[in-house]
């Protein structure tokens, strides 16, 4: 029973293609993909609607306000109210743009983080797109975001656009190197690159409640912090969204867009967002795996989106917590301390794999991050230590 | 008909002779490491043309040269733009024409 | 392989390229330069070199475009446009298509169908690259790393001389 439950999309996806089996052959393989894209658009459109709103309502409730309460119960229909207001604005293009770049870019943004959530496996044979070097996929489809992003601040022929494409692609060049190096050590240690892979090798449990995820190793849990925090860099959120600090430069790059292409960068944003996120569950936490091996018996996408649920929660969280970093802070952190991190991983793991991968490839392992550690804490203190406080009032 | 191995040489001959065409008839310095980037592609196509013909067993010795070819064509372009620009900050100029300051 | 997917990329690929070569705009050509690119990346796709086209796309779009577009943007303020093409130029590289392709139409071995082959997977290639190749793989390591230290370099100096 439990094993038709988890399988059920396929199962309809298989019912689905022997209804149409009376097609030529080469159609099968069409309406296949075409399955899996209505469905991967489907989900995620129902879950970009909802955290749009969920995100308003928890940084309310962590600022002690109420978020939106008015469109619908609990303002749950604020998205469809948003979404019309998006549709029927005016398409503004400014009369200076690029226009050919200016149009094209929102929809290259768009495109790039649906395609890498195509490759992440989402359950139990429920990879939209298997390919073999899926990982490799996913960044080589993440760094077309840059160029994107680039398209729109050039088209927009305005410098405050500009000024925040500049950031934007500087600190996503910057962080995509600890982000592909915190992915480093997973591929070494399981010896592929393709997703499907990498969480067959996270199956299985001590004792039957530890579960052999990555996260529970030193290395991984060192490496999953890396990769969070680029990921927010990458996908622009607090603290890390200076490229459209509204106080210093409106929007930056999407100052000029308006109506309906606004909205499409606001959906990439979050897109991406889900696509980061999910690398990091199925790198790190096991994917689609239960974290007991009791609970095996709920079907795994549901793992999967309760992982995924959790990261967005630790997104929304964090940016109602945290104040927006300057440039330079951002910039010396990638390359003074995560990148040097992020090799230092790589050691590890080699560590904990010719230890055994038991407990004293683990205590190696931690004793190696520790030490690297200690030694970029004491290297990039600058002890500039704040002088107290002195107030001078007009007299 | 599945394209053969003359379709996909006659592709890369065009790619090639439009890269050339960008790197002999332009002035700009960038459009010129443009072309080279094309000419490059080019021959990386041509690599992995010949592999996937090649008579089986195949060894992966075709797609490890279009690797290390894509590699050291990352590094021409690096190298290749900080001149471009090291040379604009001297003579705040980029076309290559301007650059003739050795002509007796 | 499919011919109509083969079509759709050549015409991609080599409308691009011609973009690339002849947009006046340097800006719209390096945009083209990448189409062109994500052309040639999908034809390795079509050929079975999936790695590759990754890679391809990885480097070429995540990074020399990008390097491209930065060079772009940092030395803009030159905006007399060039006029005219060097004819010169055309004929060279027109004489070397016509050559190229009178030998590759002649050449009647190269009609060839593509054999059966196992798929390539990155495994293999990573084996290949751990064995045979490993002293290529160091050199190439050290001239990329020679590459970014030198670029560092020259683009650091000037900016001592003016303070």
């Amino acid at each position: 029973m439990s094993d038709s439950l988890d399988q059920i999309f396929i199962s309809a996806k298989h019912w689905i293609l022997s209804l149409l089996s009376g097609l030529p052959d080469w159609a099968a393989p069409i309406i296949s993909s075409l399955i899996n894209i209505g469905a991967l658009l489907g989900v995620f459109l129902t879950l970009f609607a909802a955290i749009s709103v969920l995100e308003r309502k928890i940084l309310g409730r962590m600022q002690n306000r109420y978020g939106p309460n008015r469109v619908g119960p609990f303002g749950l229909f604020q998205p469809v109210a948003d979404g019309i207001k998006m549709l029927i604005k005016e398409d503004v293009v400014p009369a200076r743009a690029d226009k050919v770049v200016h149009f094209i870019a929102p929809i290259l943004v768009a495109a790039a983080a649906i395609l890498a959530l195509g490759v992440i496996p989402y359950g139990r044979n429920m990879t939209p797109f298997a390919i073999d070097g899926g990982i490799l996929f996913f960044f080589a489809v993440g760094s077309t975001t840059e160029l994107a992003v680039f398209m729109a601040g050039w088209g927009s022929n305005n410098k405050f656009s500009m000024l925040g494409a500049m950031r934007a692609i500087a600190q996503m060049v910057s962080y995509e190197l600890p982000l592909i190096l915190t992915t480093l050590p997973v591929v070494m240690i399981v010896g592929a690159l393709s997703p499907d892979a990498i969480v067959a090798a996270q199956d299985g449990y001590s004792l039957s409640v530890l579960p052999h995820w990555f996260v529970m190793t030193p290395w991984g849990a060192a490496a999953f912090v890396l990769f969070f925090v680029s990921g927010l860099v990458e996908s622009n959120r607090t603290p890390f969204d200076v490229p459209e600090g509204e106080s210093e430069i409106v929007a930056g790059h999407m100052t000029e867009y308006s109506g309906f292409k606004y909205a499409t960068f606001f959906m990439a944003e979050y897109f991406g967002m889900f696509a980061i996120s999910g690398l990091a569950v199925t790198l790190f936490l096991g994917g689609w795996h239960s974290p007991i091996a009791a609970l095996n018996f709920i079907p795994s996408y549901f793992w999967f989106f309760l992982k995924l649920s959790a990261l967005l929660f630790v997104y929304i969280w964090v940016r109602g917590t945290l104040p927006r970093t300057r440039v330079d802070q951002i910039m010396n952190f990638a390359w003074k301390f995560m990148l040097p991190m992020a090799f230092t991983l790589i050691v590890a793991a080699a560590v904990w794999h010719y230890q055994g991968r038991g407990l004293a490839g683990w205590l190696w392992s931690l004793v190696v991050i520790a030490l690297v550690y200690l030694a970029l804490s004491r290297l990039l203190d600058t002890r500039k230590k704040f002088a107290t406080r002195t107030y001078r009032f007009a007299e | 008909m599945d394209p053969t191995l003359q379709l996909f040489l006659i592709i890369s001959t065009a790619l090639f002779s439009i890269g050339l065409l960008a790197a002999l008839s332009r002035r700009h310095a960038i459009f010129i490491l443009i072309g080279i980037e094309l000419m490059l592609a080019a021959a990386n196509l041509n690599f992995i043309a010949f592999w996937r013909f090649g008579p089986p067993p195949q060894q992966p010795t075709g797609v490890l040269v279009a690797i290390f070819s894509i590699a050291i064509a990352a590094a021409e372009a690096a190298v290749g733009l900080a001149l471009v620009i090291a040379i604009y900050r001297h003579y705040h100029t980029t076309s290559v024409d301007k650059l003739d300051h050795l002509k007796g | 392989m499919n011919s109509v997917a083969f079509l759709l990329i050549a015409i991609i690929t080599l409308a691009g390229a011609l973009a690339a070569a002849a947009l006046p705009r340097l800006i719209h050509a390096a945009l083209s330069l990448v189409v062109a690119f994500v052309g040639v990346a999908a034809s390795f796709f079509l050929l079975g070199a999936e790695f590759v086209g990754l890679v391809q796309v990885f480097v070429y779009v995540g990074a020399v475009a990008v390097l491209i577009v930065f060079t772009i943007l940092l030395t803009r303020r030159e905006v007399t446009g060039e006029r005219g093409i060097n004819w010169g130029g055309a004929i060279v590289a027109l004489a070397v298509f016509g050559g190229l392709l009178w030998t590759i139409l002649k050449t009647k071995s190269l009609a060839l169908p593509a054999p059966q082959i196992e798929p390539l997977t990155v495994k293999r290639i990573g084996e290949a690259l751990m064995t045979n190749y490993v002293w290529p793989l160091q050199c190439v390591g050290l001239v990329l790393t020679a590459a970014l230290i030198g670029a560092l370099v020259l683009v650091m100096e000037e900016k001592r001389e003016e303070k």
